[in-house]
């Protein structure tokens, strides 16, 4: 992971498809962050995967900044490949109002605990998942526990009762 | 002695009808072979396995959002706590995410010393595996077999490091604390004896002609599906895809030392039992290596700011006790900025994202565990199969619950 020059090439290609999936680049510590439109992530991945060899999702979660900040959450994608072995970060921001995105569960099944771990932690909703319920938490839960506003102890003792 | 047919009470009528052969059975979250507390619906068509829904979740305990409310250093000891059969990788994985936003350079002797450790600890957590694996499929001796190398390496792990399953051994910019004397010989002893140990698995597993009929042709994914769903580690190994991170990404040096990757192309649970039992033999190869290369020199980087200062100068220079003071009281900060950092566990790829606001306590920390997504395939490999080779299948993933519940 010395030279992100290999990276660009990627971004570069996305460009060339479509000039409107690139909304913003970063390049720190050397990993390469998109930052995607959301209704486009879902063309992305497929493009990603099908033309371009990252063919598995390492890693999706969700992040919040804080509930003064809009957009609040962040949903971070960690694309990697099997083949040339390396990894492009995509990310979509979401305002707490309206914290919808495109599922991508079509595109790697993996997708699916990933993001019902992120809708269970964040509250954030991924349209057309097949089965968006929560996973690690009860079904009972009352909020979304990693976002910044929830206290760390919760509001009040959880019973199983 | 007859019985007059018309004294039957009623309510014992005969029923000559079929009866419902399907069924829903929830196993677990009590039951030993889900290693842990996972609990699985089956929906079964007498042993036939329709349909495996598992539930996850009895074991979340919130640590990701508790890493925000600790400072970075007392983060270590929270992973300590998720893959707890592999704590010093997960270590691993937190601390050198950590030191790539610091931008840490970590002295080679720490580096081999983290390498030694990492392999250690992978053979410590096979050998779990292949114990469980065994009982669950009904071969009660390796387990004691199992547990007795692995009883050996927690003693060096202790050594170092003065705690068996929890270490915390490696800092942010280094380690704990140097080998203690006499460890290297220690060590040579364990080595000694473990490769007269493998074969003795090899004999008692391996060779044993239920062992592979029961593990042959069952629970097959292959390569392509095991790429969608993201499975890492042996699992992605034994369906064929030759990808291991510490030759692919190498990270702490790893690509000066000389291992293979093993590949099995068939799929099933023989192939990651097979994948597994090589991958021991090449643990004990870095092992040996890592320890012939180890000479003095220092265990922790050249960042006051950041690393702990021996107990010697604190006694000895004003400024490292305002350090030490710093650090212990209010942290170090950490430059703004996010890292994925992933490397090869014992299960596969972990990683760790580690997002930093600047200030001393972590923004956002996520892992990937590998079980959580290994354990997501388990629906595709199991449904067809009979109920009790869902049982291997699950030993076959190597889960631990505290890493997918988190």
């Amino acid at each position: 992971m010395t030279s992100t020059k290999v990276l660009h090439e990627y971004v570069e290609r996305l460009k060339a498809a479509n000039p409107a999936w690139v909304a913003d680049l970063k390049d720190t510590y050397g990993e390469v962050t998109v930052i995607v439109p959301r209704e486009s992530i879902a063309d992305v991945c497929q493009f990603l995967k099908a033309e371009n060899g990252f063919d598995m999702l390492a890693d999706l979660n969700g992040a919040d900044r804080g509930p003064e900040e809009d957009p609040r959450f962040e949903v971070v994608y960690h694309l990697f490949s099997t083949k040339h072995f390396n990894r492009l970060r995509l990310k979509v921001l979401l305002s707490e109002d309206d914290p919808h995105v495109l599922t991508v569960t079509s595109v790697w099944k993996t997708a699916n605990w990933h993001e019902r771990e992120t809708f269970d932690m964040f509250g954030v909703i991924f349209d057309g998942h097949p089965d968006l319920r929560r996973i690690l938490l009860p079904s009972d839960f009352d909020g979304h526990a990693l976002r910044k506003d929830y206290p760390l102890r919760g509001y009040e003792p959880y019973s199983l009762t | 002695m007859s019985v007059a047919v018309e004294n039957i009470p009623s309510k014992f009528e005969v029923l000559d009808q079929a009866l419902e052969s399907q069924m829903t059975l929830s196993m677990g979250p009590q039951h030993p072979s889900t290693h842990g507390v996972l609990r699985l619906e089956l929906q079964l068509d007498g042993e036939l396995v329709i349909k495996a829904v598992p539930d996850i979740g009895y074991l979340h305990t919130g640590m990701e959002k508790l890493f925000e409310y600790k400072k970075y250093q007392q983060g270590i000891v929270i992973t300590d706590r998720m893959d707890y059969l592999n704590p010093l990788g997960n270590n691993l994985a937190y601390v050198m995410a950590a030191e790539k936003l610091l931008n840490l350079e970590i002295p080679e002797r720490a580096q081999i010393i983290r390498v030694l450790f990492c392999e250690l600890q992978r053979i410590a957590s096979h050998m779990v595996w292949l114990g469980t694996h065994a009982l669950d499929i009904g071969a009660m001796s390796p387990f004691f077999y199992a547990f007795r190398q692995r009883e050996k390496i927690l003693n060096l792990i202790e050594a170092a490091s003065g705690g068996r399953m929890t270490p915390s051994y490696f800092r942010i910019g280094g380690l704990m604390m140097d080998l203690p004397a006499g460890f290297e010989r220690r060590c040579k002893q364990f080595l000694e004896d473990f490769p007269d140990a493998l074969d003795q698995f090899e004999t008692l597993v391996s060779g044993n002609t239920i062992w592979q009929s029961r593990t042959k042709g069952i629970g097959v994914i292959t390569a392509e599906e095991a790429i969608e769903w993201g499975l890492t580690g042996p699992c992605l190994r034994g369906s064929g895809v030759s990808l291991d991170l510490r030759r692919d990404n190498p990270y702490s040096g790893y690509e000066t030392y000389d291992f293979e990757v093993p590949v099995e192309p068939d799929g099933d649970v023989w192939a990651r039992f097979r994948v597994r039992m090589r991958e021991l033999y090449e643990s004990y190869k870095i092992v040996v290596q890592a320890l012939e290369r180890l000479k003095p020199g220092p265990i922790k980087a050249d960042a006051p700011k950041v690393v702990l200062p021996d107990r010697d100068d604190m006694r000895k220079h004003m400024d490292s006790l305002i350090h030490h003071f710093l650090i212990v009281a209010e942290g170090f900060n950490v430059p703004e900025g996010e890292v994925y950092h992933a490397i090869e566990g014992s299960k596969g790829e972990l990683g760790c994202y580690l997002r930093s606001n600047g200030g001393p306590k972590p923004d956002r920390v996520h892992f990937r565990g590998p079980s959580f997504i290994n354990l997501q395939a388990l629906p595709v490999m199991s449904e067809g199969e009979m109920v009790a080779d869902v049982v291997a299948i699950i030993g076959s993933l190597d889960i631990v619950l505290g890493e997918i519940d988190r």
